[in-house]
């Protein structure tokens, strides 16, 4: 089967579970109430998802790795971080915590103004070198994530369960009164990126042969780790950190399609991600009975499948 | 025309390519030759923009390279460097296509078509053009990228040791290619080359090089000489003429 129709059969069934999310079980009485609860919730996980589909997808090209997403960068992390230290500093009721767009674009801001700080202290040397770029991110996560647990400590229980439950957006929690600020900012960000497609292809023949051909590799790195940064950190705000989901989604995407072409697996990235997102939902709902969360269920598949990655590619 | 004037690079407090100087014409080969760590990938890497430099410049047509849009340099200057290992497979006709993404920016017109076919035609892979390029031998897979820097139509070639673990019929087939793409399609093509016999007989001018300085330069009789190259290799030469090539003998 060519890769066309392969993407014409995926977007066949986001389609088909689209609609099943939204009209299971309408009636003539309740449809009102249900439809204004499902589509925003339904939009947050299809543009989230689609984000960091697309993030993690080109992320991967500009690192020449298939195991890399953006979250080793410690964006999750931090924004776990951003929103203890809020609550620490300026207590659980300030508006800065309560107020969901006050509090979105302070995390959004955060996360992407780290971006741009490692980025720059990565630019502004000598020798440029990824791999130091990510250790760099990934040392930056790890304290990140001592300093929120170690902070979670020193709050009373009560505090910190509101913390928990008010700002830890999940799939089963997600921030709804954020939906349509967020919405073109996750519109654009894919757009962007998918626009760079051509010269992302070029990307995979290695720097040299790319910068030979044309293309400004430098540019095009700081461009794509600002987009991807972006997109995680309002994916994140949106729904909450899941961290290995990215990782799963492009896998799936260059195993099921064959081409190299960005403009191919971006589009098969985005829709798996809305397949995998809207029916890892309905069975979290109907067969766990929400005993689990989707987070967690990617999390324990996405993590299985970055062993099986890590184990495959020794033994190659 | 490329001038490279007075160009350097230091590694570690280390002086990798001093003071370089070189000239290259369009319608020639010229090769760069000397010993293991003498700077002659640096050279080349500088003198198109793929590692930095630390002072001299290059004048490519008349302009400075660093002033030259990386785009539209790419339609003037192809460069291939050895080791091109991709994290993805591709097949060759989608390599040589890459050869076009400064003219097409990934939309092929019929022209990169027809320009991308005759690429194929002109190194004999025509019929390995769906084979992905793991599936072919060493020599194959460097006649392919050739092809994609041949896509690129471009005045200016370099290439970076295409004969790196090749055997000798590919080697003579790439050789044969290079001087036709001077001498017929009158660009400037020019490669790191480490057997100086092939250098001696296929190239117009040679370049050598020694701890990052140029120790000799110009055209093939007055660098192929066995004073000048035993200086250069630390290594007893003998210069025969035959069949009017000059062949070096270093056998002690």
């Amino acid at each position: 089967m060519p890769d066309s129709a392969r993407l014409l059969v995926l977007l066949a069934f986001s389609l088909g579970l689209v609609i099943l999310t939204v009209a299971l079980g309408l009636t003539a009485d309740n449809y009102a109430y249900f439809l204004s609860k499902r589509i925003p919730r339904l939009l947050a996980i299809i543009l989230a998802g689609v984000a960091i589909a697309q993030a993690s997808f080109v992320f991967q090209t500009i690192t020449q790795n298939r195991i890399l997403t953006p979250s080793i960068m410690g964006f999750d992390a931090l924004y776990v971080t951003t929103q203890v230290l809020l609550v620490l500093m300026f207590g659980s009721l300030s508006h800065l915590v309560v107020n969901p767009y006050i509090n979105f674009v302070i995390a959004t801001t955060s996360m992407v103004a780290f971006a741009v700080i490692l980025y720059r202290f990565y630019f502004n040397r000598p020798h440029r070198n990824l791999i130091t770029l990510l250790l760099v991110g990934l040392v930056f996560g790890q304290l990140f994530a001592s300093i929120s647990s170690f902070l979670s400590l020193l709050m009373d229980p009560t505090t910190f369960a509101m913390v928990q439950a008010k700002l830890f957006a999940s799939f089963n929690n997600v921030q709804t009164d954020l939906v349509y600020l967020c919405s073109p900012v996750l519109i654009g960000v894919s757009l962007l990126l998918f626009r760079l497609h051509p010269s992302l292809d070029v990307l995979l023949l290695d720097q040299d042969n790319a910068t030979s051909l044309g293309v400004d590799v430098a540019k095009l790195t700081h461009q794509i780790f600002i987009l991807s940064a972006i997109a995680i950190a309002v994916a994140t705000a949106l729904v909450g950190p899941i961290m290995f989901f990215g990782l799963l989604v492009t896998n799936l995407s260059r195993a099921l399609l064959q081409s190299y072409q960005h403009k191919v697996q971006l589009q098969g990235s985005a829709l798996i991600a809305i397949c995998s997102l809207l029916a890892g939902q309905w069975i979290v709902e109907n067969v766990f009975t929400f005993a689990t969360t989707l987070s967690v269920l990617f999390n324990l598949l996405g993590g299985s499948y970055f062993i099986y990655l890590l184990i495959r590619n020794r033994v190659a | 025309m490329i001038q490279v004037n007075q160009l350097s690079k230091c590694y570690q407090g280390k002086k990798v390519v001093d003071g370089a100087q070189a000239q290259f014409e369009r319608g020639k080969v010229t090769a760069i030759i000397g010993p293991n760590g003498a700077g002659k990938s640096t050279l080349l890497a500088m003198a198109a923009r793929l590692t930095s430099r630390d002072s001299g410049n290059v004048i490519i047509d008349g302009k400075e390279i660093a002033q030259w849009n990386t785009g539209q340099l790419a339609k003037r200057l192809a460069v291939l460097r050895q080791a091109n290992s991709f994290a993805m497979r591709f097949t060759v006709q989608e390599l040589v296509a890459f050869g076009r993404f400064p003219y097409s920016k990934g939309r092929l017109t019929d022209r990169d078509n027809q320009v991308i076919h005759s690429a194929l035609a002109y190194l004999d892979l025509v019929e390995l053009k769906d084979k992905y390029l793991d599936e072919l031998s060493g020599g194959q897979r460097q006649m392919a990228f050739i092809a994609m820097v041949l896509a690129q139509d471009t005045d200016y070639v370099y290439l970076d040791e295409p004969l790196n673990n090749l055997d000798i019929k590919h080697s003579l087939q790439i050789m044969q290619v290079i001087q036709k793409m001077a001498h017929e399609m009158q660009k400037a093509v020019v490669i790191v080359i480490h057997d100086i016999n092939f250098a001696s007989c296929y190239c117009d001018t040679i370049l050598a090089l020694k701890h990052g300085k140029v120790v000799a330069s110009g055209a093939v009789d007055e660098v192929i000489q066995g004073p000048v190259l035993s200086s250069i290799y630390e290594t007893p030469f003998e210069i025969l003429t035959v069949k009017g090539k000059r062949i070096c003998s270093y056998m002690v």
